[in-house]
């Protein structure tokens, strides 16, 4: 909290602090109360910040896309059993229960969506991105892929195929991006550096090491 | 008071878009989500059901006020499965705005401090 006292935003500055926002004070009300019936510890919830402000974020998304481009075996168990792959490199928890991969190809490209609300693959994207939430992208993904991935700088050719994939509180997709040219010689850790959150979600391709034009 | 030290973390990790939550509620509220339904006072699909119904109401936006309709959801959700009732959070609400406006600066603002400084 700030201690500011030039802020004039606020309410009321008797003597006391600043008051934070009616939303905060809502969440602390919320939080408060159920601590005291014992329906949550604070100390699990500490643990959940902590876990999704540092320690999960897309690097767990690439790894497996980087071993996937890599090692053919295990390419193959995780376009059978995504959840049972991903669970293999450790990466487990909340909303990657039900994981399913969907391959880019020269023919196909995949876009994934949640029309509802946000649902999103947190153990191995971390949490979504603001404009994943926002109702123009949930709207526009299905309706208009194309140009939708237009305004973030990819144009598909027309004899590729736009696949969109709407997440729901079961299921959450992950892009396998095509591995971008170039690319021969590089073991799986200098290929995970390449792939980006946006291509894991379809909305980019993962551009060459060269900096090269990702087309 | 781990959870006091939360809400002054420096730098939040920043990635292309921002960062991960833009204020601290944001992620209180996301973790208490979370928690509440591994620990099964609701189960995701009835979170994912108010949180649909709570953003289907709610004006268009661009995302930033994506958390803001998170809260209201939880907030709902507790109420219909009777964690909490609204008059308890409103009390609780207003005895946390009180607690902070009469603890002194540098003290840390704790709710007893609020019904013992209050009462004259």
């Amino acid at each position: 909290m700030s201690h500011d006292h030039e802020h004039d935003h606020d309410h009321h500055h008797d003597h006391g602090q600043d008051i934070p926002s009616d939303t905060a004070l809502r969440v602390k009300a919320l939080e408060s109360l159920l601590i005291e019936k014992g329906l949550v510890d604070p100390a699990a919830l500490d643990a959940v910040v902590d876990t999704y402000e540092n320690k999960i974020g897309p690097r767990n998304g690439a790894r497996i896309v980087a071993r996937a481009w890599t090692d053919p075996d295990y390419k193959a168990r995780l376009m059978g059993d995504a959840t049972a792959a991903i669970a293999e490199m450790g990466y487990t928890g909340a909303q990657g229960e039900h994981m399913v991969v969907v391959e880019n190809t020269p023919e196909v490209h995949n876009l994934v969506v949640c029309t509802l609300c946000s649902c999103y693959p947190w153990p191995v994207l971390g949490l979504p991105p603001v404009w994943y939430k926002s109702s123009a992208y949930r709207s526009r993904a299905v309706i208009e892929p194309r140009g939708v991935l237009n305004e973030f700088g990819l144009s598909v050719p027309d004899d590729v195929a736009v696949r969109v994939w709407d997440s729901t509180a079961e299921i959450r997709y992950l892009v396998l991006p095509e591995r971008p040219a170039g690319t021969d010689g590089m073991d799986a850790e200098a290929l995970a550096a390449l792939v980006t959150r946006d291509a894991m979600v379809g909305v980019a391709k993962v551009a060459g090491p060269a900096a090269k034009e990702g087309a | 008071m781990q959870r006091e030290q939360v809400a002054v973390l420096p730098g939040l990790p920043v990635d292309a878009n921002g960062p991960v939550f833009a204020e601290p509620w944001q992620a209180q509220a996301f973790a208490l989500t979370l928690k509440l339904c591994e620990a099964g006072h609701f189960t995701w699909a009835e979170w994912v059901e108010t949180l649909s119904a709570v953003l289907r109401e709610a004006p268009s936006d661009d995302g930033s006020a994506y958390y803001d309709h998170w809260l209201s959801a939880l907030e709902r959700l507790c109420v219909a499965k009777s964690l909490t009732e609204p008059r308890a959070l409103d009390a609780r609400v207003h005895a946390w705005a009180e607690a902070y406006r009469t603890t002194p600066h540098g003290q840390p603002v704790e709710l007893q401090q609020a019904s013992s400084v209050s009462r004259p």
